[in-house]
């Protein structure tokens, strides 16, 4: 299977098989102009398969909407068809406006205008708290 | 508006060990020499706000900064504030900053006081917010241990009723996992127990020794504190779930039996059936006396926050 090279753009590579789509949900691919290519189940030395975005424009990214899905993923920048810049992920210490709380007794819940923010408190078992009301961080609630 | 450096108070973690026994100690020699304390706060406004319904606290509040000399001004519920016209919370607190020198604030959502200490500009206490932290409340009970029982280690603690959502259970945990040699005997029905990020975070961070059961009688022999609680009908969105849990514990004289004769027996009050009303002349039934030093020990916060020597 072929798909063009891109001239500006990103490819985020080494994404877990399965969580392309997720990234891609969450990054809002769908609502862009540009080309973008979404590969899954591509061969992979490391991890014999693994998933693949291709974005062919260099928009804003929210690295840490990526690393919080898949911190092993890696980022390639590419300017004129050639990857300037490779940039490794790490797990993020603070989410902010990446999920919503869902505690439906935080103060998030009724305040306006309040960002949504979580900290990272446990790096080994990838433990976020909300930073009002210290709720654990479900899986579930990317929202933004 | 330019924000100036101030100390608050929203979980009683902001306060070390050292702090906690200074204001033990204000507030122990408070107790004993009234008058010396009497015009420490003249000129001094402390600002109320209650967005949930309170009696004990607020008044406690009151009372504290009157009893120092201050005056103090307020709302009780939310509908008599600008919240019912749509007005937010950082609006709100970043107004009243402007007409008091402190602020104890009790608010139905939890995490509400971060809100209110990134606007206000004067000292912000947590007087409560939702099921989450409750502050003075845990200093009113260590100051309340220390008197009963003479120390602050050594202790162990069975904590009975709602778990989950008791926010007092929650802060007294966390201040006194922090002190040498304390066991605490958890005991709540299923439902009500204590969540996991307290038992992971907390006691097991701090290598505290802890039981989980939902018999009340199972260690009561053992018990050096007996720290009842409520079922709040507030923090149940079934109406169902309540009425089935709210009277699964019930301390009355006969479960004190094999209780020890030093017994402390606590509550945060407003109690509704969970201590039968056989218990209050108990001489181990401490609750009322837990009630009184709670104005005592806002009387060292307050002071201490204002920075009243």
């Amino acid at each position: 299977m072929n798909i063009d090279t891109i001239k500006d753009g990103y490819v985020i590579d080494h994404i877990t098989a399965g969580n392309a789509i997720k990234i891609y949900q969450m990054l809002s691919l769908d609502k862009l102009d540009c080309q973008v290519a979404l590969i899954t189940n591509a061969k992979s030395k490391k991890t014999i398969i693994k998933d693949i975005i291709k974005i062919g424009s260099l928009i804003d990214i929210n690295l840490d909407k990526i690393a919080f899905i898949n911190p092993e993923a890696t980022v390639n920048i590419v300017k004129n068809e050639k990857i300037i810049e490779k940039k490794k992920l790490e797990i993020p210490k603070h989410l902010i406006n990446v999920c919503k709380c869902n505690n439906p007794r935080c103060i998030t819940s009724t305040e306006r205008n309040l960002d949504q923010i979580f900290n990272l408190v446990d790096h080994k078992n990838k433990i976020y708290r909300c930073y009002y009301c210290e709720s654990t961080l479900e899986k579930e609630q990317f929202i933004f | 508006m330019v924000k100036r450096k101030v100390r608050n108070l929203v979980d009683i973690r902001d306060l070390s060990i050292e702090e906690i026994d200074e204001l033990i100690k204000v507030a122990n020699d408070i107790i004993n020499h009234k008058e010396k304390y009497s015009h420490k706060c003249d000129g001094k406004i402390l600002a109320t706000l209650f967005f949930e319904p309170s009696t004990r606290t607020r008044l406690s509040f009151e009372s504290a900064m009157l009893r120092l000399g201050g005056k103090v001004l307020g709302f009780s519920e939310a509908s008599s504030s600008s919240t019912a016209k749509g007005e937010t919370l950082a609006d709100t607190v970043c107004v009243v900053s402007g007409y008091a020198d402190i602020i104890a604030m009790r608010h139905p959502k939890e995490g509400s006081p971060m809100v209110a200490i990134k606007k206000a500009s004067v000292p912000i206490i947590n007087a409560g917010d939702g099921g989450h932290n409750h502050p003075t409340q845990t200093l009113t009970d260590l100051l309340t241990i220390k008197r009963e029982k003479n120390r602050l280690n050594n202790l162990t603690i069975g904590l009975c009723g709602d778990l989950k959502f008791g926010r007092t259970i929650h802060s007294l945990i966390a201040a006194m996992s922090r002190y040498d040699n304390i066991k605490f005997i958890l005991i709540s029905p299923n439902e009500l127990k204590l969540p996991d990020y307290i038992i992971h975070e907390i006691l097991e961070k701090n290598n505290v020794s802890y039981v989980e059961t939902d018999n009340m009688l199972e260690y009561m022999n053992e018990l050096d504190i007996l720290y009842m609680t409520r079922v709040q009908k507030e923090r149940f969105f079934n109406e169902e779930d309540y009425l089935r849990l709210k009277d699964y514990y019930i301390l009355d004289k006969n479960k004190l039996i094999k209780a020890k004769k030093d017994l402390c027996i606590m509550h945060p009050l407003p109690r509704v059936n969970e201590i039968s009303t056989d218990v209050d002349d108990d001489k181990r039934a401490k609750y009322f006396e837990q009630a009184y030093n709670g104005v005592y020990i806002r009387m060292a916060l307050i002071l201490k926050l204002l920075e009243v020597e």
